[in-house]
């Protein structure tokens, strides 16, 4: 056992890019936690897109033995934390098990909305913060600028920020002191009963389930009976271990320990995050507070290009859910696009992550359909529904009215881009709150924005508007009521599924537009004319004609060489084969998927 | 039945010999037939003409031919004598019917009254002279090295010679060509009063220069400009008399191009030379396309073949169906025919108006859409 003053449980809060993983890095270095032969660059993210991307998705610990200069051997557990706006659940979740944080900033960047986000949730948790400015070795570097910039966010002076190079090594020493005498120890019973939290759970192929467990009060050993006090599952601790970062198993984990905890479930959906583990025989008399379950905020469809292909989606996405338990999916199907699946996503990084890793590790050729959010239709009964999909908007005469998500909105931008950010969030039916100057130079804005307008492109424009220098952050807000209708596209009369969008009444007009439009160009002409259409509920908004094919025939049979000229057309028929018929119009699938990824 | 449609099928009776003479003065920039650059390349036409004679006589006995026709390349770069002598030789082996078709292609500028006359004298009763268009700029975008004038003198030519039956070759539909350039040429055309006007609407084909051009992003033919040339034209001929009988071919009653009717009827023929095709007792066979490895197969006694193809049930009849549909007049419709009619593909072209049942015969009712029942039709699996 370990004593509960020598432990200090901390996360690291930091934007993509600002250092997170390498630092994490060139702790286990430094503390020789990992042998410098067994290091590779970013240890701690394992996804392959992790590591491309520079993002951590999954929680992650790794315990660490260091040797402080008051002669004592500390266990520093470090608890990982996503960086990315989509994941903030996750962020809570690690920070409860923590006592302290890292407020990590690029010393050429300086503070992001993501990371201050991240950091007031953290001051919110009680956790202590020491501020580290990070990369200070760069050309570009303004320490002193970014010292000032965390000071104004959790107060303190100068002297409080730590300045390092992750990738050099500078400071690190320093910084591992810090850790040590200046975020608390852990508190907690050690001599009551047990009370553990699952703050992360993960499937491994060979070992089941594995929760990651932070010991609150009293102690867990190896082969006792453990309850998980929400679902009333008992099960045997078949494996209680720490990472060291490799799994290595232990006999007992005890009040402030951070550890992983193996039973015989196989289940992912078996182990609710945020549940407490207690001991079936003394049972605790309350579980610790739990979390809100994460709730998938952005929907679409996913259609394998292949029509062949939708088991092996299907096969996918039940391995990906065993990792993601915020991934959530139910059939769908399209006329446009056959069968798929409609999934929610915590995020558009999210339904971007998941969507690379099953075209990546599952190798399918995927089409997404615009991303949508859950509107509540309210009837005219009185009653309320669900709309997570165009398709299932009730109709008009039985639909009083319609409310979307709004989500509260930060940015953080240089003060000379104010203006254009502005402009872009009005323009997005966002109500300004709160306008902030961190620094001269850098302001903070709160807005109240519909999910809706943000899940298109507006990270994108609000990059390209401030040239890469703006961060946003949001978090779920309230339901209001907006003025919304359902457009519909129609080809020859049809409605083309994939194509129907929610969107405010002002937007229908340009949507119906641009859609018609773009379906003229990608659709290739037909043996008669082909209207396109855009139409809320009867009524036509735009019409776009697909002319009919006038010439449809080769000029000669290149003297006599029949069998050149039919197997020309065979070959052309083999392409209309892969065609869908929708309203007796042939359509190449891929015009379907070029008209839904112009928008990307 | 008119007795017009049942002569369309009684053809496919009927035997035809082709001869492919590939020498070009140079190859147009939209060709991509069988050809050698005569400007590029050291010829030796005697040696080619002999090398074809003998392949002739590999070929088995025939019944008697009752059209040949000599295509290229250019085969108006043989001398009267050659061509009488491939002609002798085709007598010869297999026979020629009194009344057969002897047709030869011809390049304007090759085409003068002596020439015309010596080919009457050995056989020759029908030209078909690459007019191609009557603008110059058009003619230079075709790479073409005659004049409208040396077009108009060779008409003539055909007529003085005794030439019983004239074709005139248009290409249209060249991005050079504004609709008014082309409407003069119809009408130029149709003035020179010939019995028969073939018009192909400019092809970008594979590999060729005309191809790599439009690949660069130069301009390429319109398919609606196309279409509007086309329906010109057709309006204009048959004011002028002219029957519509193909969908490339339009020919005064009684000129139509039997050679071409017995291959759209499902008729047999042979053919020799460098790249030639030939379809006889169910075996489609193609030559091989290279001169030297046709001089090489040849003077070895083998034949020059590069594949050949047997079609048999099905595949025979609906190739029988697609290259009927050709013909204005369509195809007898027969148990396959049938069967699409009521396919659901088959069911569609009816109600798109493009495909019709004519008293059972299939017919395509714009020609022009001819590509989109063939492709539906090679497509359809009888009993599905």
């Amino acid at each position: 056992m370990t004593d509960p003053t020598r432990i200090r449980n901390f996360s690291i809060i930091a934007h993509i890019d600002h250092g997170k993983s390498t630092l994490a890095d060139r702790l286990l270095e430094f503390t020789g936690a990992v042998e410098q032969r067994d290091m590779r660059e970013q240890l701690l993210d394992t996804m392959d897109i992790e590591r491309e991307r520079g993002i951590t998705i999954k929680a992650n610990t790794v315990r660490i033995e260091y040797r402080a200069h008051d002669g004592h051997t500390y266990v520093l557990n470090l608890i990982d934390t996503p960086g990315h706006v989509d994941f903030s659940y996750e962020v809570s979740r690690s920070l409860d098990a923590c006592e302290g944080a890292l407020l990590l900033v690029d010393a050429a960047q300086g503070v992001e909305a993501q990371t201050l986000a991240n950091a007031y949730l953290a001051i919110e948790n009680g956790l202590e913060i020491i501020p580290v400015v990070n990369k200070i070795d760069l050309p570009s570097a303004e320490p002193e600028r970014v010292a000032a910039e965390l000071i104004g966010i959790v107060g303190g002076s100068g002297d409080d920020v730590v300045q390092v190079s992750a990738k050099s090594g500078t400071g690190i020493a320093e910084l591992l002191e810090a850790i040590v005498t200046r975020l608390p120890a852990p508190g907690g019973d050690s001599d009551g009963p047990l009370r553990a939290m699952v703050f992360d759970s993960y499937y491994d192929t060979y070992r089941g389930v594995v929760c990651s467990l932070r010991v609150v009060d009293g102690h867990i050993d190896t082969g006792e009976q453990v309850r998980f006090m929400a679902t009333d599952l008992i099960e045997s601790a078949d494996e209680i271990g720490v990472l060291r970062p490799t799994a290595t198993a232990v006999k007992r984990l005890s009040a402030g320990e951070v550890g992983y905890l193996i039973t015989g479930i196989k289940e992912i959906d078996l182990i609710r995050v945020g549940d407490t583990v207690t001991d079936s025989s003394i049972s605790a008399e309350k579980a610790l507070p739990g979390y809100a379950e994460p709730k998938p905020m952005v929907f679409s469809g996913l259609f394998p290009t292949d029509g062949d292909d939708f088991d092996r989606l299907r096969e996918a996405l039940d391995k990906l859910r065993l990792n993601d338990s915020s991934l959530v999916y139910q059939p769908e199907t399209s006329r446009a696009l056959g069968f798929g699946f409609r999934c929610g996503f915590l995020g558009l990084l999210h339904m971007e992550i998941v969507r690379e890793r099953l075209e990546r590790e599952y190798d399918l050729d995927l089409v997404a359909t615009a991303p949508s959010v859950e509107y509540q239709a309210h009837l005219t009964d009185g009653t309320s529904a669900q709309v997570r999909s165009p398709q299932d908007l009730p109709g008009q005469q039985v639909l009083e009215s319609i409310s979307e998500p709004y989500v509260k909105v930060m940015v953080i931008t240089p003060s000379e881009y104010v203006g254009t950010v502005m402009e872009l969030i009005q323009q997005r039916r966002g109500e300004m709150g709160e306008m902030t100057y961190l620094t001269p130079e850098r302001v903070e804005l709160h807005y109240q924005v519909p999910l809706a307008e943000i899940v298109f492109d507006f990270f994108d424009q609000l990059k390209s508007r401030t040239r890469g220098y703006a961060s946003m952050d949001y978090e779920p807000g309230d339901y209001r009521s907006s003025d919304l209708v359902r457009v519909n596209i129609l080809l020859n009369g049809v409605p083309v599924d994939a194509f129907s969008s929610i969107v405010h009444k002002e937007r229908a007009y340009r949507y119906g537009r641009a859609m018609v439009e773009r379906l003229r160009k990608l659709i290739p002409r037909q043996l008669f004319d082909v209207p396109v259409q855009a139409a809320v509920g009867s009524r036509i908004i735009a019409r776009e004609t697909i002319k009919a094919q006038r010439k449809d025939v080769t000029a000669k049979c290149y003297g006599g060489d029949i069998t050149r000229k039919r197997k020309l057309l065979e070959r052309q028929k083999e392409g209309k084969r892969r065609m869908k018929m929708v309203g007796q119009v042939e359509v190449p699938q891929e015009a379907f998927i070029s008209a839904l990824r112009i928008d990307e | 039945m008119s007795s017009r449609v049942a002569a369309v099928d009684a053809v496919a009776e009927q035997r035809a010999a082709y001869v492919h003479i590939p020498f070009c003065r140079r190859r147009c920039p939209y060709c991509d037939f069988a050809v050698v650059d005569m400007s590029t390349a050291e010829i030796d036409i005697a040696g080619y003409v002999a090398a074809v004679q003998a392949e002739m006589a590999m070929e088995p006995l025939w019944q008697p031919l009752h059209a040949i026709n000599l295509g290229g390349g250019t085969p108006s770069a043989l001398d009267p004598g050659q061509v009488g002598s491939l002609l002798d030789t085709l007598h010869g082996r297999f026979g020629v019917t009194d009344d057969a078709e002897v047709s030869i292609e011809a390049n304007p500028e090759d085409w003068t009254l002596d020439y015309a006359a010596a080919l009457r004298a050995v056989g020759v009763n029908r030209v078909s002279l690459g007019i191609q268009s009557f603008s110059h700029s058009v003619l230079r975008y075709l790479g073409r090295l005659h004049t409208p004038k040396q077009g108009r003198a060779a008409i003539a030519a055909g007529r003085q010679g005794g030439i019983d039956s004239i074709n005139l070759d248009l290409i249209f539909g060249s991005p050079e060509e504004s609709f008014d350039s082309w409407r003069r040429t119809v009408i130029a055309a149709l003035a020179a009063e010939p019995d028969h006007i073939s018009i192909y609407a400019l092809t970008v084909e594979r590999g060729t220069a005309l191809s790599r051009s439009v690949q660069a992003g130069a301009a390429g033919p319109d398919n609606d400009d196309l279409a509007d040339k086309y329906e010109y034209f057709a309006t204009k001929a048959a004011a002028e008399g002219f029957v519509h009988y193909e969908v490339s071919n339009w020919a005064q009653p009684g000129h139509e191009c039997r050679y071409n009717q017995i291959t759209w009827a499902h008729g047999e023929y042979i053919a020799f030379g460098v790249g030639a095709h030939g379809y006889r007792s169910g075996l489609r066979t193609r030559n091989v396309r290279r001169l030297d490895r046709y001089l090489e197969a040849v003077t070895a006694g083998t034949r020059p073949l590069a594949g050949t193809e047997r079609l048999g049930g099905w595949e025979r009849e609906r190739e029988r169906l697609f290259v009927g549909l050709r013909r204005i007049s369509g195809v007898a419709a027969g148990d396959l025919g049938g069967e699409f009619l009521r396919s659901p593909d088959g069911r569609r072209l009816v109600d798109a108006g493009v495909l019709r049942s004519d008293d059972g015969r299939l017919v395509v009712a714009d020609p022009l859409l001819t590509d989109a029942v063939a492709r539906e039709l090679l497509a359809f699996t009888p009993g599905t």
